[in-house]
């Protein structure tokens, strides 16, 4: 699986054109589409042209477009495969929830306390990318899938059995798998497998659409940023990377502790944007839609998974009118869409097609460098 | 004629693969020396292990009179070894300048534009393809562009992995003229090849490695003139 996603990454990598003008291009595209993208969901909205279940998913939206773009940074510019960001994505849900209610009463602003919480996920969830990401940036390919999968699960289990709560005196009291007695039903935070309940919600359309802008704004400049020509080399041939002296293990923790942080961040918004919830969202599940959104954009396509994030997150509230037969149209619209742009026999097709239309001239130039190559 | 690289006694594993067997040789100062030897000999491990990719159990690699035995990989070639892997490894998707430009990545960069010039003045055709996507080029030009991105990082030695692997008789010629201009500019080389006669006819010491140990050694005449290595690897 892993080398698949990577020779689509270096057939795409062959038809880059000049760089700088492509990543101008890529910039342009993707702020585009967040800020034309903002302002129409928001007059839609203010004319009553978007419906309320519509207007519910704004956040979610901007969250899993964030996502998308941070896992980007992994799947597409680093090149390996991972399928645990939904574990980033829950420390960072529950990070924020513990953090804004910590600060409930001491810092009244809600965008203060927004802000505060999103530094702290970003803190743990890089952290914690750290911490796995040494062991594992060794492993290549479907061993980092596997290893990386079974952390989500990890994670999501021990959010299972957490307990987090305030007592009278505002002391904050954990526990694993039992509850707390000092703190009463009103000081309650986490609750096990019921999760966070009583969240005071600090998230935003706008808040959410700064946040995706922000990660944006980060895997952009990190794309264009002599640490991203490292990271993408050493995807690229990584015994070429060795050979001009590039410390593989060094860019490829860079990415992923990176891409951690973002998700958690991603996740952070996603825990302030609902009064309740638990850990079983978690799952492998999501981590597979997250990767999915990456896949179906193109890998290493920032503004593609932003799009395919976006048309996901919508697709299921549109489809239900299809009542029960929804997750099944959901499914059959994904493998279609899936097999236009990946399958090499359509794709060889379109090319072939392409290049009759192309002069005769260019053919010329290829004999000649064949000839010398042979 | 000061040593710039003194390989002693190492013994290198692939697991339970003893693959070299204690070898020891050196390189001096604007010498090309060559390491020859069939498929499967330890060339290639021989330069893994130099340039930090691989560990020797034994011995020691001293490169200008300090140990590099157990420096990280990406420290070395800052101290001034770049090695260019065999099979034409360049990134496939950048442009031949930018491929250039990554081989500085360790390079000071005051001297960037200097050493560009210098790599376009050796390889007259990777400024023509300055601006080409380096996975469509030939070859041959993808061997000068992995050699010209060697040079890029300003080496004290430059270790080639068989250039002329896999190219045209005329294509090696073209290599093995350009590897004797370096040499005659001043770069210490040390060139890993199975074609044995090229490589010993830009040689000045030559080395020849069987199954992990060092068989032969002499100046490039003296094995050329060699009875065994005729047999061996210069078919007569
Ligand atoms: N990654 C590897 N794992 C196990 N054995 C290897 C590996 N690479 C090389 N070898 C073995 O080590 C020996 C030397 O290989 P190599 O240095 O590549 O030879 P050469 O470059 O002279 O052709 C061979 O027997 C080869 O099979
Ligand atoms: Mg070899």
């Amino acid at each position: 699986m892993a080398d698949k996603i990577k020779k689509s990454i270096n057939a795409k990598r062959l038809k880059g054109a000049v760089r700088n003008n492509q990543y101008r291009k890529e910039a342009i595209i993707s702020y585009g589409i967040l800020v034309i993208g903002f302002i129409l969901l928001q007059l839609g909205a203010s004319a009553g042209l978007i419906g309320r279940n519509l207007q519910g998913q704004f956040v979610p939206i901007c969250v899993y477009m964030s996502l998308a773009i941070a896992l980007n940074l992994v799947v597409g510019l680093s090149g390996e495969l991972s399928l645990g960001h939904a574990g980033f994505m829950a420390i960072g849900v529950f990070t924020g929830i513990i953090v804004t209610r910590i600060l409930e009463s001491s810092v009244t602003a809600d965008w203060l306390r927004l802000i505060i919480a999103l530094i702290a996920s970003a803190v743990v969830t890089s952290i914690a990318g750290f911490i796995i990401g040494i062991p594992i940036l060794g492993l290549r390919g479907d061993y980092l899938a596997i290893v990386t999968l079974a952390f989500g699960e990890i994670v999501r289990n021990l959010m299972n059995v957490l307990y987090f709560g305030l007592d009278k005196n505002g002391k904050l009291h954990f526990a694993f798998n039992h509850t707390i007695e000092e703190v009463d039903t009103s000081g309650r935070i986490i609750t096990g497998a019921i999760g966070a309940t009583g969240v005071h919600k600090t998230a935003s359309f706008a808040s959410a659409t700064l946040l995706t802008a922000f990660t944006l704004f980060v895997v952009l400049n990190l794309k264009n940023s002599k640490q991203g020509r490292a990271i993408m080399s050493i995807r690229d041939n990584r015994i070429a990377g060795e050979s001009i002296g590039l410390n593989v293990r060094k860019y490829k923790l860079m990415a992923f502790v990176m891409s951690a942080a973002l998700a958690g961040m991603a996740g952070c918004m996603f825990g302030q944007n609902y009064s309740t919830m638990a850990p079983a969202k978690f799952n492998v599940n999501t981590s597979v839609l997250i990767l999915v959104f990456v896949v179906l954009g193109g890998i290493g396509n920032i503004w593609g998974g932003m799009i395919a994030a976006a048309l996901l997150t919508v697709l299921p509230e549109a489809l239900r009118q299809f009542a029960d037969y929804r997750m099944l149209t959901y499914a059959i619209v994904l493998i279609v869409v899936m097999i236009c742009t990946y399958n090499p026999a359509i794709k060889a097709r379109i090319s072939g097609i392409v290049k009759k239309l192309k002069p005769k001239k260019k053919k010329h130039g290829k004999d000649k460098t064949g000839k010398e190559a042979a | 004629m000061g040593s710039v690289l003194t390989v002693k006694n190492i013994n290198v594993y692939y697991g339970a693969i003893h693959a070299i067997k204690g070898i020891s040789f050196d390189v001096n100062k604007g010498e090309i020396v060559t390491l020859i030897g069939a498929n499967g000999a330890g060339k290639s491990t021989t330069l893994h292990t130099i340039s930090g990719l691989l560990r020797s159990k034994t011995g020691d690699i001293e490169f200008l009179g300090s140990s590099i035995a157990r420096t990280p990989a990406h420290k070395i070639v800052s101290l001034g070894i770049s090695h260019v892997p065999e099979g034409r490894r360049i990134f496939q998707g950048l442009t031949v300048e930018d491929n250039l430009q990554m081989g500085a990545f360790v390079t000071k960069p005051d001297r960037i534009a200097r050493n560009l010039e210098y790599v376009y003045e050796q390889f007259p055709r990777l400024k023509e393809r300055a601006k080409q996507v380096a996975g469509t080029l030939s070859g041959g030009e993808q061997q000068m562009l992995a050699m010209g991105r060697g040079l890029m990082s300003d080496p004290r030695l430059l270790m080639l992995d068989e250039p002329s692997m896999g190219l045209a008789p005329i294509l090696v010629d073209q290599i093995f003229e350009i590897i004797h201009n370096l040499h005659k500019a001043g770069t210490t080389i040390l060139l890993v090849e199975q074609n044995a006669q090229m490589a010993l006819s830009i040689a000045d010491r030559a080395y020849v490695l069987e199954t992990g140990k060092i068989a032969l050694e002499g100046s490039a005449e003296e094995l050329m003139g060699n009875e065994q290595v005729q047999k061996a690897y210069l078919g007569e």
